[in-house]
Parts: structure tokens; sequence; C-alpha cells
């Protein structure tokens, strides 16, 4: 597929980024605010609330990357507008501060001295103001360099590293070259292909951050596991899709960032990157907390690869899936966009599959709903680093 | 028919990329990278996503997959068992 002269669709935002959704969203700053914004989203049609069982008596870093994943969230260019909520002001304009640095339309509400009812009556003013403002917002064509894309694969199995994988990696070099904004992560699951993620980065800087994310993340391990992880990581679906060790599982991960790709730089949690390239963000391997990150660092569509089936979408940002797995795609056909079991009988090579996913991601971008956005997944899971104060 | 697929050669396993594998079966492999065919019998039915070992493997041994370390062996496995984790273990953690 030649790229160099490809486009999309998209909203322009008052920042200059290009999002592909036109979300209004209703967002509680913590636990006590999620009733708020769900009536809110009862009583307008078309915004949607993001519900999260977070946000009280956090402190440090943990505090810290909760104000970013909110705020990046909000930020976020597939967003047009923000309702946040929160139990007081305090917070809740924080976080209404952090978005509309963007210059997007945003207000905030503290529900103390108020309580729900009133809440709930005047940021429902503000949500179907915001709502018919988004309305009437027109998509632009946009250069393939505004479209920022993001990759995290799940209940993986082998059939991934064959197939699903590497045919993200296949797309992932096409996209490279034309100056898209790319990220993957999964700090621990690298442990055994950690080397060959090393080898890749652009200069030995990047290659120290990267080792220096990637040994603390084993310290992080080593200090709290109580076995060899065989419960977890693998996790049991790998491991009943044929996945035996670790080592094994990340050899397959790693066959997402392609054979040319550069690895140019390392951001922490929900960091914003700073120019193109392919990125890594220290995460989570849990799907719903990367993809959570992803979005809240800007990113505005997905590549989900999966053998077994993992079901996993996002408020905001399309998750596109993708499978090489003949039995998932049989068994689990309304989750799956990308079909390549193909490959493993020859019927599809690695080009013709990077060049299939491609084609779904721009159909995607211009508007096509995802399996994940048909079926209403919404998982928005915050990461935490460790307990409340 | 393709029955499994090896990633690179000198890998130790090929992964069963069809359903319904039966001990005794001869199975057709496909060696991606290096686009070459083998052929393994199968000492086990083996469901599709798991591995055969494509050799003999003692205690100790270490088995290689995509060229690379992907783990220890803890119980001698045959050319065309199953290979996973009743008998092979991560070297991390």
């Amino acid at each position: 597929m030649n790229l160099s002269k490809a486009t999309f669709w998209g909203y322009k935002r008052e920042n200059g980024r290009i999002g592909v959704r036109n979300h209004v969203i209703i967002l509680p700053v913590d636990d006590l605010s999620n009733a708020a914004a769900q009536a809110v989203e009862n009583n307008i049609k078309g915004t949607m609330a993001l519900p999260h069982p977070y946000g009280r008596l956090q402190f440090g870093a943990d505090l810290e990357l909760h104000f970013r994943t909110l705020i990046g969230t909000g930020s976020n260019p597939n967003v047009a507008a923000v309702v946040v909520i929160g139990i007081e002001d305090g917070w809740a304009k924080k976080v209404a501060d952090g978005i509309g640095a963007t210059g997007k339309p945003v207000a905030f509400f503290g529900i103390e001295g108020h309580g729900d009812h009133e809440t709930i009556r005047r940021a429902s003013h503000k949500a179907r103001e915001f709502l018919q403002g988004a309305s009437e917002l027109r998509r632009e064509e946009r250069p393939l360099k505004d479209l920022w894309v993001s990759t995290k694969c799940g209940e993986s199995d082998t059939t991934s590293g064959i197939g699903s994988n590497p045919c993200v990696g296949n797309a992932f070099d096409k996209l490279y070259p034309q100056g898209v904004t790319l990220v993957f992560g999964e700090t621990t699951e690298l442990t055994g292909g950690e080397h060959l993620v090393a080898a890749r980065c652009r200069n030995d800087e990047v290659r120290k951050k990267f080792q220096f994310v990637f040994d603390r993340y084993q310290d992080v391990i080593q200090r709290h596991k109580t076995n060899d992880l065989t419960d977890s990581q693998p996790t049991k679906g790998n491991i009943a899709g044929g996945l035996t060790t670790i080592e094994e599982k990340a050899l397959g991960n790693i066959q997402k960032i392609g054979r040319k790709c550069i690895v140019d730089g390392v951001l922490d949690k929900a960091e914003t990157p700073t120019g193109p390239g392919l990125w890594f963000m220290d995460s989570s391997s849990a799907a719903a907390e990367m993809v959570t990150l992803c979005a809240a660092a800007g990113y505005a569509v997905h590549f989900f690869p999966t053998g077994q089936g993992n079901v996993i979408g996002n408020p905001i940002l399309p998750v596109i899936k993708l499978c090489a797995n003949p039995r998932t795609v049989r068994t689990m056909p309304e989750h799956i966009d990308v079909d390549v079991s193909g490959i493993t009988r020859k019927e599809l090579n690695m080009d013709q599959a990077g060049d299939k996913l491609l084609e779904c991601m721009f159909r995607t971008a211009n508007g096509r709903l995802t399996a994940a956005e048909a079926l209403g997944h919404r998982e928005f899971v915050l990461t935490r680093l460790y307990e409340s104060a | 028919m393709i029955h499994f697929v090896v990633h690179e050669e000198g890998d130790g396993v090929g992964v069963v990329v069809v359903e319904g594998v039966k001990a005794g079966q001869h199975l057709n492999g496909w060696i991606m990278e290096d686009d070459k065919d083998i052929e393994v019998v199968a000492k086990n039915d083996i469901p599709i996503g798991h591995k055969l070992a494509l050799k003999d493997y003692r205690e100790g041994d270490t088995v290689i997959k995509y060229g690379v370390d992907i783990g220890k062996v803890v119980k001698p496995i045959a050319k065309g068992e199953h290979l996973h984790v009743h008998n092979v273990k991560t070297k991390r953690w």
C-alpha cells in the first residue's frame, strides 16, 4: 500500500491535533462523582460518562498519574468538549484547567454545598450546550501523519506471535516512514526479549532510559511475587492458548514493532509524546489499563491483536481488533474487526495482512465504528501505583 | 495442508495451527522465515495453538523459538510430544 499521499477525515481541535471521534464526555474526578456524571449522561443523550473507582486520598506520583490520566483523556482529540464533576471544586478545577489548556470547551462542577440534584441540573445545561456545539463540527481531510496510532495486544496465544502481532508490525513499518506518531508498551511483557527492544533504541540515551524503566518494573515483580507468576503472566488464557513462558509471550509481543521501526523515545505512563516516531510507554500489560494510558497520551486509533479473544474497548479510543486464530475468529466473530487467520494457511502473506489492517484503520479513522464501539465496550481503567493515604 | 508452523530454522518447537490434531498423525509443518516444509509425527493429541517438540529434549535443556531462549525443560520431551507448562518453565521470575 502506497501511503505517501494517504489522507483521512478527522476533526481538527483548537490545539491543532486531529481526532477521529467527536465525543462530549462527562468526567468524574473521583468515585463519589460517578452517580452525578452518569445522571448527566442520562439527561443529555449523546454525551458519555466515564465512571471509575478512584481519586480520593491519592498522593505523590500516584496522584500525579491520576491527574495526568484524567487531563490527558479530556485533552484527547477524539473528545470535543468535557464536563468535569468532582466532590469538591479544587481538584475538579485542576482537571478542568488542565484540559482547558488545549482550548477545547470545558466546565467543572463541585458537588459539596450543592448536592447531586443541583450539580446534575447545572452540569446538564452545560453538557447540552457542549453537545449541540460539537454536533456542528465537521470532518476535514488530513494527511496520514496527523493520525496517532497505539498498540497493545491481549489474551495472546501462539497465533498472536505468528500472525496478528507481526501484522501490526508490518503496518507500523509502513506508518513509521510517513511520520505517524506510534506507541507500544507493556513493560513486563518484554521479559525475555528486552534485549531486542534495547537493540532497536535510537541511541544510548533512549536505550538507557528504556533499560531503567524495564529494570524498575522487574524490581516490582521480584518484590511482590509469591511464585513464578504462572497464575498471572502468562495469564490462564495465554496458557490455554498454548503460550508456556513469559519469554515466549514477550517474543510474540515484540513482533508488534515490526522489523524496521526505531524506538525513538520512552514515555512515562499517560505522557504525551513530543514528536513523531515510535515511542515506548512504561505501562502495565493489563489491557484496559494500557489502552486507557494510550488514550490519555493522546492516541486516536488503537491496534489490538488478540489470540484467545480479549473483548476490550475504550470510551474514547477506537480499538481495532485483529486475530490470526481461526477458532477465535469462528467462535467470537462479533469482536474481530480484521481476520488475519489466512496467514497460517498461506492464503494471506504478511504484506497483505498489514494492508488489510491499514485499510480498516482508515475506515475506522473516517468514522466506521469498531466492533468494540458497536458492542458498547468502554473499559476505562486507571493505573494505580500504590495504596491511598 | 499446514498443520503446524515454525518461526525460523533452528527453532526446537512448532505451533499447531489447526484443530483436532491426534496422536500418531503425520503433520506437515511450514518454517515461515525460510519458507521451507518439514514433517513430524505427533505423539500426543495437541490442541490448536499448542506446541510440539521438533527434537528430543533432556531435563535442563533450553527451548528455542524465534531463535531465542523461551525457557528450560523440566521433564524429558520426545520429538513429536506436546511441549507446554507441564514440561517447560520460565528461566525468569
